[in-house]
């Protein structure tokens, strides 16, 4: 049984073509991918993402098992109420079960947003640390609440304009604001400037028929997804998995070792990874000709496999084939491969994701290219 | 609700067949794979003088998200492809019976009868 969101009827209602994600029906677009993703990078576009799920974490040891649970370290919130952290959960072995995003609320208060595909066992596993460790915490997950993101460079203005918050204006990236029934994130996954608001179910058709009378326009989860990969952002269950680690996805910057006392999950596992040498990284390629797509494989000069896609599209905004790929540690941003692409290989040049930023290439192709 | 032009036949692939007359035929993807696919930002489709067999892979449509294969309705030999939908695939999208043409075929006059029409594709297209 697909489960719905709070804006399933008003989905339908504004023509959206409606898909099965996760076990959630979604908007996948409202009539073109391409319009939606140019609306998100050049004014404003709101996403239903309530296939996400707030989970609560509340309770005397709140801070502790999220210190253990959690690759990076919580204690980074402790300046501020309001502020995020965006984190991987890890196995023993150091393999990836999720990723997430943490607000502080308060003393050992804190809200979770968990993937939609994870939510139920990410949920679990936290239990379970709960009961190993005897730890007092109270996990509470949040179905009465839905999730909304508006982004683009208007976002933010268009949500401070319409909930009557002129403080959203000087919210700082990464940080909440939290408010009657609405609780506002300067968090996204396009890349771009915005806000994912957290409120009850019963808000979010009022919420979205405020923001597309005031220009913004409904997005689809295609979009999102070219959105997010041209700002080089992993997806889960597709460019990580349980099978790799941060480090071979580019989330190094997510693992916070600064805490020698902080014996979290995975930890031993990583150091013995970091100690026997990286074996795979998670970088971006560019094509000018030809799309690479997700299993396509990565040649060397020699015709030597060097890599496999994860995520591949063709990239609105930058006009080329971009793709997330996991290649072997020594290949380089700079150099350029070949993607066998249906029995034909095609030059890729390798970057260091993101692709865009500020609504400008991070590379250009070289000479010759 | 996809357009679905009366004048025109159709394959189970979703492709739609115009006759030009004198065995030749025009070929493109009808609105129903269009709206299927989203918006279309590259084709590859077979060269003039290429052989293309009916209900086999001959070309690619590539989405943002996803590469489709293109099918041919009918054997036959291309005699000329679309050159416009290299730098405006989204022809497809906008326009799939006129401006959206994929090739024109040499075929079998036989193999267009055997296509279906506009009342046999609705039932496959809308069911």
């Amino acid at each position: 049984m697909t489960q719905r969101t709070a804006l399933y009827d008003w989905h339908v209602a504004h023509g959206a073509r409606m898909v099965d994600f996760a076990g959630w029906q979604m908007p996948l677009h409202y009539g073109s991918q391409l319009a939606e993703h140019v609306a998100a990078r050049e004014s404003s576009g709101f996403f239903d993402v309530s296939h996400m799920r707030p989970l609560d974490v509340t309770g005397p040891d709140a801070r502790q098992l999220l210190r253990y649970a959690l690759a990076n370290d919580v204690i980074k919130l402790d300046t501020r109420e309001g502020k995020a952290l965006y984190s991987t959960i890890l196995q023993d072995d150091g393999g990836i079960i999720d990723d997430l995003i943490v607000y502080r609320r308060g003393p050992n208060a804190y809200r979770i947003v968990l993937n939609a595909a994870g939510a139920e066992a990410d949920t679990a596993h936290f239990q379970a640390l709960v009961a190993a460790q005897n730890w007092q915490v109270t996990l509470r997950q949040r179905p009465d609440l839905g999730i909304l993101a508006v982004q683009g460079p208007q976002a933010r203005t268009l949500v401070a304009k319409f909930l009557d918050w002129p403080d959203l204006m000087d919210l700082e990236p990464f940080t909440a604001l939290e408010r009657a029934d609405f609780f506002v994130g300067r968090t996204g996954y396009t890349g771009e400037d915005g806000v994912e608001i957290i409120t009850l179910n019963q808000h979010l058709p009022m919420l979205v028929e405020g923001l597309l009378a005031a220009g913004v326009q409904p997005v689809g989860l295609a979009a999102r997804d070219s959105l997010r990969l041209e700002a080089g952002l992993n997806l889960y269950g597709q460019d990580m998995d349980r099978s790799v680690s941060p480090y071979a996805s580019n989330l190094t910057w997510t693992v916070d070792l600064r805490d020698a006392s902080r014996d979290f999950m995975g930890r031993e596992a990583l150091a013995a990874e970091r100690s026997r040498g990286i074996g795979s990284r998670l970088l971006g390629i560019a094509l000018r000709d030809g799309i690479p797509r997700h299993g396509y494989v990565l040649e060397n000069d020699a015709g030597a496999v060097c890599g496999v896609v994860t995520s591949g599209i063709f990239s609105p905004s930058l006009q080329s084939g971009i793709a997330l790929a996991r290649v072997d540690a020594a290949v380089e941003p700079g150099s350029v491969l070949q993607l066998r692409i249906r029995g034909t290989l095609k030059k890729a040049l390798v970057v260091k994701p993101p692709f865009l930023r500020q609504g400008t290439a991070t590379f250009s192709f070289p000479e010759g290219y | 609700m996809s357009n679905i032009p009366e004048t025109l036949r159709y394959s189970e692939t979703h492709e739609w067949v115009e006759d030009l007359g004198n065995g030749r035929y025009r070929i493109g993807i009808t609105d129903h794979a269009q709206q299927l696919l989203g918006d279309l930002v590259y084709v590859e489709a077979p060269d003039a003088g290429k052989a293309v067999r009916a209900a086999e892979v001959c070309g690619v449509l590539e989405s943002v998200k996803a590469a489709a294969d293109l099918y041919s309705p009918m054997s036959g030999k291309v005699l000329e492809g679309n050159a416009s939908l290299a730098d405006n695939p989204q022809y497809l999208n906008e326009d799939p019976y006129r401006k959206g043409w994929i090739m024109v075929l040499e075929a079998e006059t036989s193999a267009y009868a055997e296509l279906m029409d506009a009342a046999a594709y609705a039932k496959i297209s809308e069911a």
